[in-house]
């Protein structure tokens, strides 16, 4: 193993339902807030879910002007904004790094829903003439992101999307992670972002059965381990990690927040939205990645689940942790931060690898709000981090997605 | 200005974010007021949706500045 490369997180970025930078969604996250209210974005009357976590106070001319803004869907906006802050975190730009050596590997799990909607209503209100903009196609497609990331850095190494559903954002890390150790880059921007916060997304979701309706009490809908569970929450936004190789990142004296020491892989194999109830192959992710830091159970500090608050979802989840870390379970942090943020869906590997390291950076783990009642078919006694964040010193601490599909991952960082 | 030309500029600054005072006659779309290919294909539609007409591409084509625009609009519209 030892001509593979170490690989070190050395920037953060986020824009979140919580807060519109990884410093404000910290704050967010550590405060326990819900970041979910009524539907702003259009008009959700007649929809069977009314409320979502959208990301607040946005301007796109903040960050954009205006000719530039218009050729991106929101999810390429939120992607290049939080890799933007991500970069000047990391203080990449201020060495001689060889932009020939940084890649950009993003994570979307649908890409520019609203763009795509926006172009047939467009095309439907007409007399049949196609009249569809040049940038209908750049703007929808989930590869945008990574692309418009890179050209505004200039960064010419390995590029592309991942799409897995709502485990995009994981898959675009291990693959990121992968690169570097091989010594295909240096430095990978990486992440995932997601804006699906639209007629056709709720409406899709909706015919899942897959959100929550609690439309009379927003905030506390999002409750994952809680028995009054009845779906997820949609949420919006983006998070950005730059990785970088061990050495590249010291020889520049870079600020280290901590190691990104395994990745994991799995498929159900069982449906394509269903999770495989006997959980096993979330059971086979963590186990793959575990193997793949090298570490013993016994050394994972916390947790943050995929945990969706789907009634099927959590249970099968935690039924896999209990089989994959055996008596150590007890003693595990566990959260899940969607309790607050929502589901970003292809976003969500980017938002919770960060609130995974500002756990670790600020010894305190993120609660799973809601949990008032908690469901008797879940272990209780387990360590749900329940409604108030808890002091650890978070040594190592493991991430899980899973996605539509069939997709598991599951990345875990050690501090240095 | 005959009231064509005052739209067509208005849509050349809207779409390219450009200041109005850079908007003359001569400037050309890609050469002087910063449009890539795609950004004209845009600004001919939106001629073609403002002024309720239909440029073949090959007129399209002969439409690289602000005046020719106008000129092109000015014939053809209804």
């Amino acid at each position: 193993m030892s001509s593979i490369r170490r690989v070190v997180v050395t920037g953060l970025g986020a824009i979140t339902p919580l807060g519109n930078t990884a410093p404000a969604y910290w704050e967010g996250l550590r405060a326990g807030i819900s970041g979910a209210a009524t539907i702003t974005r259009f008009d959700a009357t007649k929809f069977k879910t009314r409320f979502a976590c959208e990301v607040k106070g946005y301007q796109p001319d903040d960050f954009f002007d205006r000719k530039e803004g218009r050729k991106m869907d929101l999810f390429t906006q939120f992607g290049v904004i939080a890799a933007d802050e991500a970069i000047a975190d990391s203080g990449l730009l201020q060495s001689s790094v060889n932009k020939d050596r940084v890649g950009v590997i993003w994570g979307s799990g649908i890409g520019g829903l609203k763009s795509l909607q926006e172009e047939c209503f467009q095309f439907e209100r007409g007399d049949g003439t196609p009249r569809y903009s040049p940038f209908f196609i750049p703007r929808m497609i989930a590869d945008s992101a990574s692309g418009n990331i890179s050209i505004k850095n200039g960064f010419r190494g390995p590029n592309f999307v991942t799409t897995s559903a709502c485990a995009s954002s994981n898959d675009s890390i291990i693959a990121a992670f992968n690169n570097i150790r091989l010594g295909l880059a240096d430095v990978m921007i990486t992440g995932g972002s997601e804006a699906a916060i639209t007629e056709s997304g709720v409406g899709g979701f909706n015919a899942l059965k897959a959100m929550s309706e609690r439309n009379d009490d927003p905030a506390s809908a999002s409750r994952p381990y809680d028995k009054d569970r009845d779906g997820f929450v949609l949420g919006e936004g983006a998070g950005a990690l730059v990785l970088e190789e061990y050495e590249h990142a010291k020889a520049r004296g870079a600020k280290i927040y901590a190691e990104l020491i395994g990745g994991g892989m799995s498929s159900d194999a069982y449906h394509i939205t269903a999770p495989d109830p006997s959980g096993s192959g979330v059971v086979l992710v963590m186990q793959n990645a575990l193997r793949d830091a090298g570490i013993a159970v016994t050394e994972v500090d916390y947790i943050n689940t995929h945990g969706t608050s789907t009634p099927l979802g959590d249970g099968a989840e935690i039924k896999a942790i209990e089989q994959v870390f055996g008596e150590h379970t007890p003693t595990l942090n566990i959260s899940s931060t969607k309790s607050m943020t929502g589901h970003l869906l292809g976003g969500a590997g980017g938002v919770e690898a960060v609130a995974c390291l500002m756990a670790m950076q600020h010894g305190q783990v993120p609660p799973t709000i809601n949990l008032h009642t908690p469901d008797p078919e879940i272990n209780q006694n387990l360590n749900f981090t329940p409604n108030v964040a808890q002091v650890r010193d978070v040594r190592v601490a493991m991430s899980n997605t899973f996605g539509f599909g069939g997709h598991n991952t599951s990345v875990i960082f050690r501090k240095l | 200005m005959s009231e064509i030309a005052e739209k067509v500029k208005a849509i050349i600054i809207d779409k390219l974010g450009v200041e109005a005072s850079e908007v003359t006659p001569e400037a050309s779309f890609t050469n002087d007021l910063g449009a890539d290919s795609l950004d004209t294909v845009e600004l001919i539609m939106e001629f073609e949706k403002e002024f309720n007409v239909s440029i073949p591409d090959d007129q399209a084509e002969n439409i690289g500045t602000v005046g020719q625009a106008i000129s092109y609009l000015e014939e053809h519209a209804k």
